[in-house]
């Protein structure tokens, strides 16, 4: 192989030349591995496993809400500031079928009977807040397409309408959501267990974590090999070139809507089964972090939207028990960093 | 003659307030390779855009095999068999190549023997098949995007200055590669600006100035008379190596 037509990458020298390509070439990793050290020397070995896990659950959440919203202003340019209203509906639907399930089996604490309760309350989220979703696209998205000014105004007015939907089905008042027997409670660490020994892990987020790792991975493996991730990924990068080829961009932009709503609705649920009680204007509060979230990551990057928000989850849990007062302004402070560092995220997708 | 696969009779089309194409008059013969030439910012580009339905058209008709193409969606213009190479070549960089022709084969799963005979004309490709076509050099980017166009039997090539910033050497491959796609009978409408690359490929040309195409007929002819390409060009294209 001649020299000019392999394509030459530097190659690191030394322990200071491998530090600085891994800082560059995987910024998202470096941060991640940069935040866990520095809270560990702050903190007691057994908090930081609780913290940490706490942080990941936290992210997992935020990730099922923003995966959506990342990839619907990647592919189309489109800002959906009503994504927030589909968290708390999906909390709603979710939440509905878990007070009426466990009604219906009051008393029965069998792993079984639980998991005959969430299963659907998580579905029944998915699909509200998808099939809602499909509507908004078509009556409220598509007028104001390629306006951004004109979405701004016409989504929030859309949330608004959304979350006073919420209020005329399930009242003004903040519902508590039960949680199943099976999913309250903590493991504990065996005691014999080196440093960790006697930890009590939630279970509800040690779940919450493993669910977000399998849709992460769902979605990777869709995006990175399937004929629609190939789509999705040229869409991002130039739409008109898809169309060029003969695919209808529109149709796959209502197909990545309707799935970001439905997983906004899943990560709605599960924040309110974590939560305990909801209120129409958590999606609102929640948006925050999945703004931060978004463009922390890089605008339509997933995999920069899955490590923005376990980065999010974990300084807020870090923050949060180090120096309460600045909780707040962590997870904002951690954005603008980033963006000083790197003004397109951690894993730029689209030229902006 | 046949009947032309590709016909546009007085076709108008405005970008933004300025008014691009006024009335252009085209005929792509089927199975000729047609070249248009032209000055910058005669309309050639627009042309194609028009034809793959990237710019309104305002006035005028296009017709592919007879039917009336005008004012379609592009992926419909785009299924019924015409493909477009556009002047950035609009290679998707973060793909990689073998992503980048996934996507051009529509219909399905990639045909083998295609995918052989595309290796055989544009190694390169093969080479870099699981790298990013961002990381490609300008020439196999432009073999990319061909690649693309011809992974699947298609009537109609709309090819946009592919020579524009290639080496000689590359040049001349590519030049290869149209001459096999004319054996084969694809018809393909070639926007250029090298006119001897125009020269020796061309069968038919059309001659574009001021949004309107002023001259149309053999290729053959027009090589053979320097005046008229003085005339047309605006430059002793003969002297224009």
């Amino acid at each position: 192989m001649s020299a000019h037509d392999e394509i030459l990458e530097p190659r690191p020298e030394g322990v200071l030349g491998r530090f600085r390509a891994f800082r560059e070439n995987r910024p998202h990793l470096f941060l991640l591995v940069l935040m866990m050290l520095v809270a560990f020397f702050m903190m007691d070995p057994r908090t930081w496993v609780v913290l940490t896990i706490s942080g990941l659950a936290m992210g997992a959440m935020v990730f099922l809400m923003a995966s959506g919203m990342t990839l619907t202003f990647g592919l189309m340019n489109v800002l959906n500031l009503a994504h927030g209203a589909f968290i708390s509906l999906g909390a709603f639907a979710g939440a509905t079928v878990l007070v009426h399930w466990l009604d219906a089996s009051a008393g029965q604490s069998s792993l079984l009977a639980n998991l005959a309760a969430v299963v659907p309350a998580l579905g029944f989220a998915l699909a509200v807040a998808g099939l809602v979703g499909l509507l908004f696209e078509r009556l409220v998205i598509k007028p104001v397409y390629g306006d951004h000014l004109k979405q701004i105004l016409v989504t929030v007015g859309g949330s608004i309408i959304l979350m006073e939907l919420i209020h005329v089905i399930w009242g003004p008042n903040e519902i508590p959501v039960p949680r199943p027997d099976a999913l309250t409670g903590a493991f504990l660490v065996p005691e014999s267990w080196p440093v960790i020994g006697g930890v009590a892990l939630e279970k509800y987020r040690l779940i919450a974590v493993i669910l977000g790792l399998a849709v992460y991975g769902m979605m990777t493996w869709v995006i990175e090999h399937t004929r629609t991730g190939i789509l999705i990924r040229a869409g991002v990068e130039d739409q008109e070139m898809v169309e060029v080829h003969g695919y209808r961009i529109r149709l796959l932009f209502l197909g990545v809507f309707v799935a970001g709503s439905a997983l906004a609705g899943l990560g709605g649920a599960m924040w309110a089964m974590y939560r305990e009680i909801i209120t129409a204007h958590m999606g609102d509060e929640l948006m925050i972090s999945v703004i931060v979230v978004i463009i922390l990551g890089g605008l339509g990057s997933i995999k920069g939207c899955f490590y923005g928000a376990v980065l999010v989850g974990l300084i807020n849990l870090y923050v949060g028990y180090l120096e309460p007062r600045l909780a707040a302004v962590a997870t904002v402070g951690l954005m603008v960093g980033v963006l000083m560092w790197r003004p397109q995220g951690l894993i730029p997708v689209i030229k902006v | 003659m046949s009947d032309p696969i590709l016909s546009l009779t007085g076709v108008r089309a405005d970008i933004d307030q300025y008014h691009i194409l006024h009335g252009v008059d085209l005929r792509v013969p089927k199975g000729e390779l047609t070249v248009l030439l032209g000055r910058n910012g005669a309309g050639k580009s627009t042309t194609l855009r028009t034809i793959m339905g990237l710019t309104t058209v305002t006035g005028g008709q296009v017709r592919f095999r007879g039917e009336d193409i005008t004012g379609q969606p592009t992926p419909r213009i785009a299924r019924q068999g015409i493909a477009f190479v556009p002047e950035n070549m609009g290679i998707f960089s973060l793909l990689t190549v073998r992503e980048n022709m996934v996507l051009a084969a529509v219909s399905g799963p990639m045909d083998e023997q295609r995918l052989t005979w595309i290796f055989e004309l544009f190694p390169p490709l093969k080479k870099f098949w699981n790298r990013p076509a961002g990381n490609l050099s300008g020439g196999q980017k432009q073999m990319l995007a061909i690649a693309r166009a011809v992974i699947e039997p298609r009537e109609l090539l709309l090819v946009d200055e592919p020579t524009k910033g290639l080496a000689p050497a590359i040049i001349n491959d590519l030049a290869g590669a149209f001459e096999q796609l004319k054996e084969q009978q694809v018809s393909i409408l070639l926007v250029e600006q090298n006119f001897n690359f125009s020269r020796r490929l061309g069968q038919s040309v059309a001659v574009m100035n001021d949004g309107g195409v002023v001259y149309a007929g053999q290729m053959a002819e027009l090589a053979d008379n320097e005046d008229l390409q003085h005339e047309l060009l605006g430059l002793g294209l003969g002297a224009h190596q």
